[in-house]
């Protein structure tokens, strides 16, 4: 594979030969297209050269969701090009050429990969492949119509003749570029819908996978930089005295996020870090602490908040028999990818080359460009396998580290950061506080329903949504719930105490999934009704969730007699274009202690373009999920976090790991998202199995073992 | 000056003595197969063999693999062959693959110790190793997978 940082030079003769060979969209006009002799490029996804090699530039960084292969997949299909023998590049940033199309940004998040980007690419691919079949139209004087393609040749069936794609590049590319080109129907697909192995493996079994971290540059240090423990803070004053004085230390430079210590290696900037002296401006952040973010969301959710959504009249229903009532809360979550955050950065006077495993390919040009005061287009941006994403890789902080250090010291920098670093200078998860009120009619069913969300707005403090205005993660999976309820209302009540906020996989529904599934459990059981049955009965309108909820209870033998100490929950949420459920089997021992001994995820995403992808994702979302009901819970005192590494913020590990039966249904609908549907529904579906097991709701997570125990 | 045997070749490297292992091995020598991830032994990434036995790098001081063979996943195996990484690639393993390089040091000191391991004994000696992106009930099947490799005479 070579798609990997080797050196600066390969890189910048393989980025800028990309960028001047193609310098069209392709969805804009073709005319002026630069050629590069004996290579078929009619767009910026793929080329072919003489010798018939196939290379695809992939835009969507590799973060372990198999985008080399599943783009790779793709094009290679509606090409007809032979998958196996085809090369994937890593684009590089050039957001004019490689931005989704859906975001116009070239930055990867809300599991946007394959359906943001699949009818494009295989438009691209599919005019690709028109283009070399009227090429040999044109040689041998046939119509078009009569010929075929099949790995990487076109075959006039009558006469036998077949021409390899390489023999045809040089006419190819004087053809125009169909913009509408007809695509294969589903039948005629050769790799969609299969399984195909991932092309990663062999680097990732062997150590050659090139992560950010791995990089190395000719004459490049290593930094690290002392963080203001508390959010927001800045530096005062530092003392460097000591650290200059340890052997190996190179230099010693204030930078936006704190104080950069650089070295000839890793080591010894972290004991340059050891003996600096930093006296901090700790700033109003300072003042915050846990217990009084949950006094502060207490106070709110006695107050309307912002109305998202009004059916009904609820609170005239709500006023006129009995009311249950729940309080839900979950913390905040930090992203904890195992390659901790890092940049390599070399700034010259007229150029800046970045090596980053980023999420944001587009964001760290622009924000390198921004603080180099270089033109875009000078910042040439290599991204890495990634270590992990998660949804933290998309911020440009640890960018911004490594492009103010190497700019401040004159000599190519990798930033590197410790655990401690990561796990104390995140982008958190919100922790939210979540009142919900319900009535039931005769029947038991929901007649009205109430749910009042309090807690910070992700896109609101990035300055992506409008003050004042309903954040739409925060309310994402509550306002849309599928539940076909008369009378419905949803509130939501910003409260933003300063603790920097970010995008952790699925986002708004990580946890308002867990609420509102755990909420309709407790009506179900409140009315003496299955609480698959309960939920069925109330996805009349909803038949995707009805579908894949049947499918996991079907699965799951949903209904069948458990032994004592033993439950079954259920749950079903809709996330990123994908509608997900699960079925958990959990047992309860006497001291509380919880072990989930199956879980049956199902998953519609419209096509599974490759299965064991999906697989692998849903698996994957899983154990992120159940890590999070475990163990996840980010604390804060004054204005620090309390938790610092994997001893103290604990992950999932293999003797904790349940089974996960994962259940693909082929709807044949447009493409969902995979990388954070399979997250939602896992919490919930444990803590109602909790209850079944043991009659104690759990309404805050982490799952508190102490309250599960049985006298 | 530490002298002490990296994937079969004789290394001298001038460090300070309580310099972590990991840190020769990455920064000194360029083998970057061996990762960081937590600095404090909890979590495996960093896993390599000590005279056969794995160890967690990041907390081992340089001085103390003196004269010791030391075996990093670029040594493995020549080809990439071993039957933990055939087993690996069979069943897809990795996703972003950062852990894996420490899940497969520890695997492979496992099958040496249990040629036929139980899942008890997979939990006992894989739970050290973290992996974010969930991948254990693959890493589980892949290790009985390599044990059936191994029993096969590969």
């Amino acid at each position: 594979m070579k798609t990997l940082v080797v050196s600066r030079r390969e890189i910048l003769k393989g980025s800028l030969a990309v960028g001047a060979g193609l310098t069209l969209g392709f969805t804009r006009p073709l005319r002026g297209r630069a050629q590069t002799p004996g290579v078929f490029a009619p767009n910026q996804w793929l080329r072919i050269d003489r010798d018939g090699v196939v290379t695809i530039t992939n835009s969507v960084p590799e973060m372990g969701q198999g985008s080399l292969t599943t783009t790779a997949m793709i094009i290679a299909d509606e090409l007809d090009a032979k998958l196996d023998s085809v090369k994937v590049e890593q684009a590089p940033a050039n957001p004019a050429l490689y931005k989704n199309p859906v975001t116009g940004a070239q930055s990867y998040g809300g599991s946007r990969g394959v359906r943001d980007h699949m009818e494009m690419w295989r438009k691209a691919a599919a005019s690709a492949r028109e283009m070399l079949k009227q090429a040999a139209a044109n040689e041998w004087g046939v119509p078009v119509e009569s010929l075929e393609t099949e790995e990487g040749s076109v075959v006039h069936r009558p006469t036998g003749r077949r021409l390899q794609y390489g023999q045809l590049v040089d006419k190819a590319q004087a053809l125009p570029v169909p913009q509408n080109p007809k695509l294969k129907t589903p039948d005629q697909f050769r790799y969609i819908g299969k399984v195909v192995k991932r092309r990663d493996t062999p680097d990732k079994v062997t150590g050659r996978g090139v992560y950010g971290i791995d990089v190395q540059v000719p004459g490049m240090l290593v930094g690290s930089i002392e963080r203001c423990p508390v959010f927001g803070g800045k530096v005062q004053s530092f003392d460097a005295t000591a650290t200059k004085a340890i052997k190996g230390v190179k230099d010693v430079v204030q930078v936006s996020n704190g104080v950069a210590v650089v070295a000839d290696n890793f080591w010894t900037a972290l004991q340059g870090r050891r003996a600096l002296k930093v006296t901090w401006d700790e700033g109003p952040t300072a003042q915050v602490s846990s217990a009084g973010i949950t006094r502060e969301y207490e106070a709110a959710a006695k107050q309307p908040g912002q109305v998202a959504r009004n059916d009904g009249d609820v609170d005239k229903v709500l006023a006129s028999g009995k009311v249950y009532e729940a309080v839900y809360q979950v913390p905040y979550l930090e992203h904890a990818c195992m390659e901790p955050m890092n940049a390599t950065a070399q700034v010259s006077r007229d150029s800046c080359v970045i090596w980053a495993p980023t999420q944001n390919p587009g964001g760290t040009q622009a924000t390198a460009a921004r603080l180099t005061g270089l033109a875009p287009e000078k910042v040439i941006v290599n991204t890495t396998l990634l270590g992990g994403g998660f949804g933290r890789r998309g911020e440009i902080d640890f960018i911004v580290d490594a492009v103010e250090t190497s700019k401040a010291v004159g000599a190519p920098v990798k930033v590197m950061w410790t655990r401690e670093d990561d796990i104390t200078h995140g982008f958190y998860r919100p922790a939210t506080y979540n009142v919900f009120r319900a009535a039931l009619d005769a029947n038991g069913m929901p007649s009205a329903w109430s749910t009042r969300v309090v807690g910070p707005g992700i896109l609101i403090q990035k300055g992506r949504a409008q003050a004042g205005t309903i954040d739409p993660a925060a309310v994402e999976a509550v306002r849309n719930m599928p539940y076909d309820i008369p009378n419905l209302r949803i509130e939501w009540n910003n409260k933003d105490l300063g603790i920097p906020l970010g995008f952790w996989r699925s986002v708004g529904p990580s946890q308002n999934g867990f609420i509102i599934e755990s909420f309709i459990d407790e009506l179900a059981h409140a009315a003496g009704k299955d609480p698959f049955e309960y939920r069925r009965a109330l996805l009349g309108k909803s038949p995707r969730h009805k579908a894949i909820l049947e499918l996991v209870a079907k699965r799951a033998n949903w209904g069948a007699p458990m032994p004592a100490g033993q439950g079954r929950g259920i749950a079903v949420v809709f996330s990123y274009g994908s509608y997900a459920a699960t079925v958990a089997e959990v047992s309860v021992a006497p001291d509380g202690a919880v072990k989930v001994n199956r879980l049956v995820c199902g998953i519609d995403a419209g096509i599974a373009v490759n299965p064991d992808a999906v697989r692998a994702q849903m698996e994957g979302g899983a154990v992120y999920a159940l890590t999070a009901a475990y163990y996840g819970q980010i604390t804060i005192d004054r204005g620090r976090v309390q938790q610092s590494n994997f001893h103290d913020y604990q992950m999932l590990r293999i003797n904790e790991m349940p089974v996960v039966d994962v259940q693909i249904l082929d709807s044949g609908e447009a493409p969902g998202g995979l990388g954070e549907p399979g997250v939602p529904t896992v919490a919930p579906a444990v803590t109602n199995a909790i209850f079944a097991a043991t009659g104690k709701r759990v309404r805050k997570l982490p799952i508190d073992r102490n309250e599960l125990k049985r006298a | 000056m530490i002298s002490f045997t990296v994937n079969g070749k004789q290394r001298q490297v001038d460090v300070p003595p309580e310099m972590p292992l990991l840190w020769v091995i990455r920064e000194s020598l360029h083998l970057t197969g061996t990762k960081y991830g937590c600095g404090i032994a909890v979590c495996g990434a960093c896993t390599v063999h000590v005279d056969g036995t794995p160890i967690r790098s990041c907390v081992t001081p340089a001085s103390a693999v003196g004269g010791r063979r030391v075996t990093t996943i670029e040594g493995l195996s020549e080809r990439g062959d071993h039957p933990v990484q055939r087993a690996w690639t069979e069943v897809d393993v990795p996703q972003c693959g950062y852990c894996q390089s420490g899940q497969i040091m520890s695997a492979a000191a496992l099958l040496a110790r249990k040629p036929a391991p139980t899942d008890a004994d997979i939990d006992d000696g894989m739970s050290g190793n973290i992996c974010r992106c969930g991948t254990y009930q693959r890493i589980r099947a892949a290790i009985h997978r390599a044990a059936a490799l191994k029993k096969g005479g590969a």
